[in-house]
């Protein structure tokens, strides 16, 4: 019987299997430690962090459709000084890479988040997220415009030595067109998809379901849209891309895998079940160990189209 | 906090819509105290996708049990309500921050509005456990559906019950009988009572006012849409003083009426 090898290296990013949680379902790491020890898991993607404190948005919050929920969290999170005192020694401590998941509002926010992340130890990359849908100003705006995301996203590059995964919006007509732009501007590997701009609304009160009206889908819902893109993403540009949406089990992994995602994100899967993640390994694992695979590398982009 | 596979023991719809569930689940008996709740994956399908929260409405630690009291209101309620005897349900807990008592109160004022008694009969009996003398005020909008009067009342409890239709004991809501009690006895802030409630967004504002006004401290059990339970996805917001937001699932569910801020929330759900 072979050793299946799970590791996987996303520009300079090593890990030990490539099953990470996504940014905003995984807090900083604190939720589930005594029932996921961190340092199984391929990698750790912080909440989104912005240079200020954010309080986020009015409840409800999140709602539940079929297959799937809706959230408008507005990016709540503790700040730029504050994660770097209180929330990164803890997440020090363990033997897993960190990733910060950074949101500005204005180019210049990117870059100093970016700048400020770099001088301290502790963490192996960043995560340009420009596709929050959550918020008024930022996020989402520069992930729907290529010349945008370029501007971002060089000016991120400049100012860090720090692996850079740039993370994408599903809300745009041709995803490959702001990857690319992602690509030209220099970063490391590509990260997709967040949440689809989404509403539901309570027949009974005629009201949203969420205070801001429309929030942002994810969970098995999203799936089959997110390996379309993983898909489209993997055949138009070589970068390492790092695969959600919609990631529940093993099989949903491999699906992505199989598209051309060097490593996955489990966001959703986690709420609903908090061993998700190190289910997905053991069944990773089993399946390479059936297919006679020994390398994950063997599996990345393998489909038969 | 505990991933486990509980067993239904028993089932049973107590009132019209209202059901009580017996869980066997020895290490979350062992853990929980009175105002935690457990989250809980009602189908392996992914339609209802998130787990529902309940509160624990009894602990037999000897027996290794807990029991939730819960209201069908949807698809996941309505769902729950198939298990049977036997079934294993995917269990995840005690979850959250439960009610503070301190050790030397002597008395305990309790109120309960509709489904709201859930989490306060084990906080009855732990009350009573520890000797402080506990009045009870349980409302709802008819008299099949008031829970647990007779457990409070096995209890020792003095119970006083309200209706909305005067079909039972006082008739209006719950918090009317409880302003009509203080006003006639107005000495009770005297004997330093601690007030526990659970119950409806508009029950909980009168009883933050009228709690400040005769000077009771007072602690509620909130309640917000939740998808982790444990403090990470931050959806179960609830706005405090001072602008912010508290976490209902890793903060609370318990909070002191003095924290929130009651007219800055959505009141669909709290
Ligand atoms: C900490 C906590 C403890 C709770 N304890 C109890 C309890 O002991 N007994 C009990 O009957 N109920 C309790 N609830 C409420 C219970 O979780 C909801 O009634 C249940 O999740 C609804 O699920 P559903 O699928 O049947 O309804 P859905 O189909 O999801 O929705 C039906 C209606 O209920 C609303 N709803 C959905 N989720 C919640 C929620 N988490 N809280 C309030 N309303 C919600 C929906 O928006 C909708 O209006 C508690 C909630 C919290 C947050
Ligand atoms: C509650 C919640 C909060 C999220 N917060 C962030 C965030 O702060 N930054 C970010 O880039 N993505 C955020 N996301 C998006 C997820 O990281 C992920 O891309 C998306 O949910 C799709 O994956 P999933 O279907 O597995 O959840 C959030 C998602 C959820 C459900
Ligand atoms: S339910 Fe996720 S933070 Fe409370």
């Amino acid at each position: 019987m072979i050793t299946p090898k799970l590791t996987v290296n996303i520009s300079g990013i090593k890990m030990r299997n490539p099953v990470m949680v996504a940014s905003g379902t995984f807090g900083y790491g604190e939720g589930y430690e005594n029932l996921v020890p961190l340092d199984k898991l391929g990698a750790i993607v912080t909440k989104g962090i912005t240079m200020d404190e954010r309080s986020g948005n009015p409840s409800p919050r999140i709602c539940e459709t079929p297959s799937g929920m809706l959230n408008a969290i507005g990016l709540q999170n503790v700040g730029l000084k504050n994660f770097i005192n209180e929330r990164l020694p803890y997440l020090r401590q363990f033997d897993v890479p960190v990733i910060v998941n950074i949101c500005g509002e204005s180019v210049d926010e990117y870059v100093e988040l970016s700048k400020r992340l770099s001088e301290v130890s502790g963490i192996a990359g960043l995560e340009v997220n420009i596709s929050c849908p959550n918020v008024q100003r930022g996020g989402m705006i520069f992930g729907k415009d290529p010349d945008l995301t370029y501007e971002v996203v060089s000016k991120v590059r400049k100012s860090t030595h720090l692996p850079l995964i740039v993370k994408l919006t599903p809300n745009v007509g041709d995803i490959t067109c702001i990857a690319n732009s992602a690509r030209l501007a220099g970063c490391d590997a590509i990260s997709l998809i967040n949440t689809l701009t989404a509403m539901a609304i309570d027949i009974h009160t005629r009201k949203p379901k969420l205070a801001t009206i429309t929030g942002g889908l994810s969970g098995p819902a999203i799936k089959p849209v997110a390996i379309r893109m993983v898909w489209e993403v993997a055949k138009a540009i070589n970068l390492p891309i790092i695969g959600q949406g919609g990631i529940m089990d093993a099989q949903d992994a491999l699906e992505f895998i199989i598209v051309g995602a060097s490593a996955v994100s489990v966001g959703t899967g986690n709420f609903v079940n908090p061993m998700a993640t190190l289910e997905i390994i053991d069944g990773i694992r089993r399946y390479m160990i059936e297919h006679r695979i020994d390398e994950i590398d063997q599996l990345i982009g393998s489909v038969k189209v | 906090m505990f991933l486990t596979e509980a067993t239904v023991i028993d089932h049973l719809e107590i009132a019209s819509g209202y059901y009580r569930m017996i869980l066997e689940t020895p290490k979350i008996s062992c853990q929980a105290y009175p105002g935690q709740f457990i989250h809980t994956r009602i189908s392996d399908q992914y339609d209802p996708l998130l787990r529902r929260p309940f509160s624990i409405h009894r602990i037999d630690r000897k027996r290794g049990r807990i029991e939730i009291l819960y209201r069908v209101v949807g698809k996941g309620t309505h769902l729950l309500t198939k298990a049977r005897p036997g079934y294993k349900l995917d269990v995840f807990g005690p979850l959250g921050n439960g009610f503070k008592v301190d050790r030397y109160l002597k008395t305990a004022i309790i109120i309960a509005g509709g489904i709201g008694v859930a989490p306060l009969l084990t906080l009855g009996e732990e009350l009573v456990k520890r000797g402080v003398s506990t009045r009870v005020f349980i409302g709802a909008k008819t008299r099949g559906l008031i829970l647990c009067e007779n457990e409070f009342k096995e209890l020792g409890c003095e119970v006083r019950v309200s209706t909305e239709d005067g079909s039972s004991g006082y008739f209006g809501t719950v918090t009317d009988m409880f302003r009509d009690f203080l006003l006639s006895n107005e000495d009770i802030s005297g004997s330093s009572p601690s007030l526990f409630a659970c119950g409806p967004y508009s029950m909980f504002r009168e009883v933050a006012l009228l709690t400040r006004r005769f000077n009771i401290y007072c602690q509620v059990s909130l309640e917000e849409r939740m998808a982790c339970g444990v403090g990470v996805c931050l959806g179960c917001a609830v706005r405090v003083k001072g602008g912010v937001y508290k976490r209902v699932c890793k903060d609370g569910p318990v909070f002191s009426a003095e924290e929130v801020a009651w007219n800055d929330n959505s009141q669909a759900y709290c």
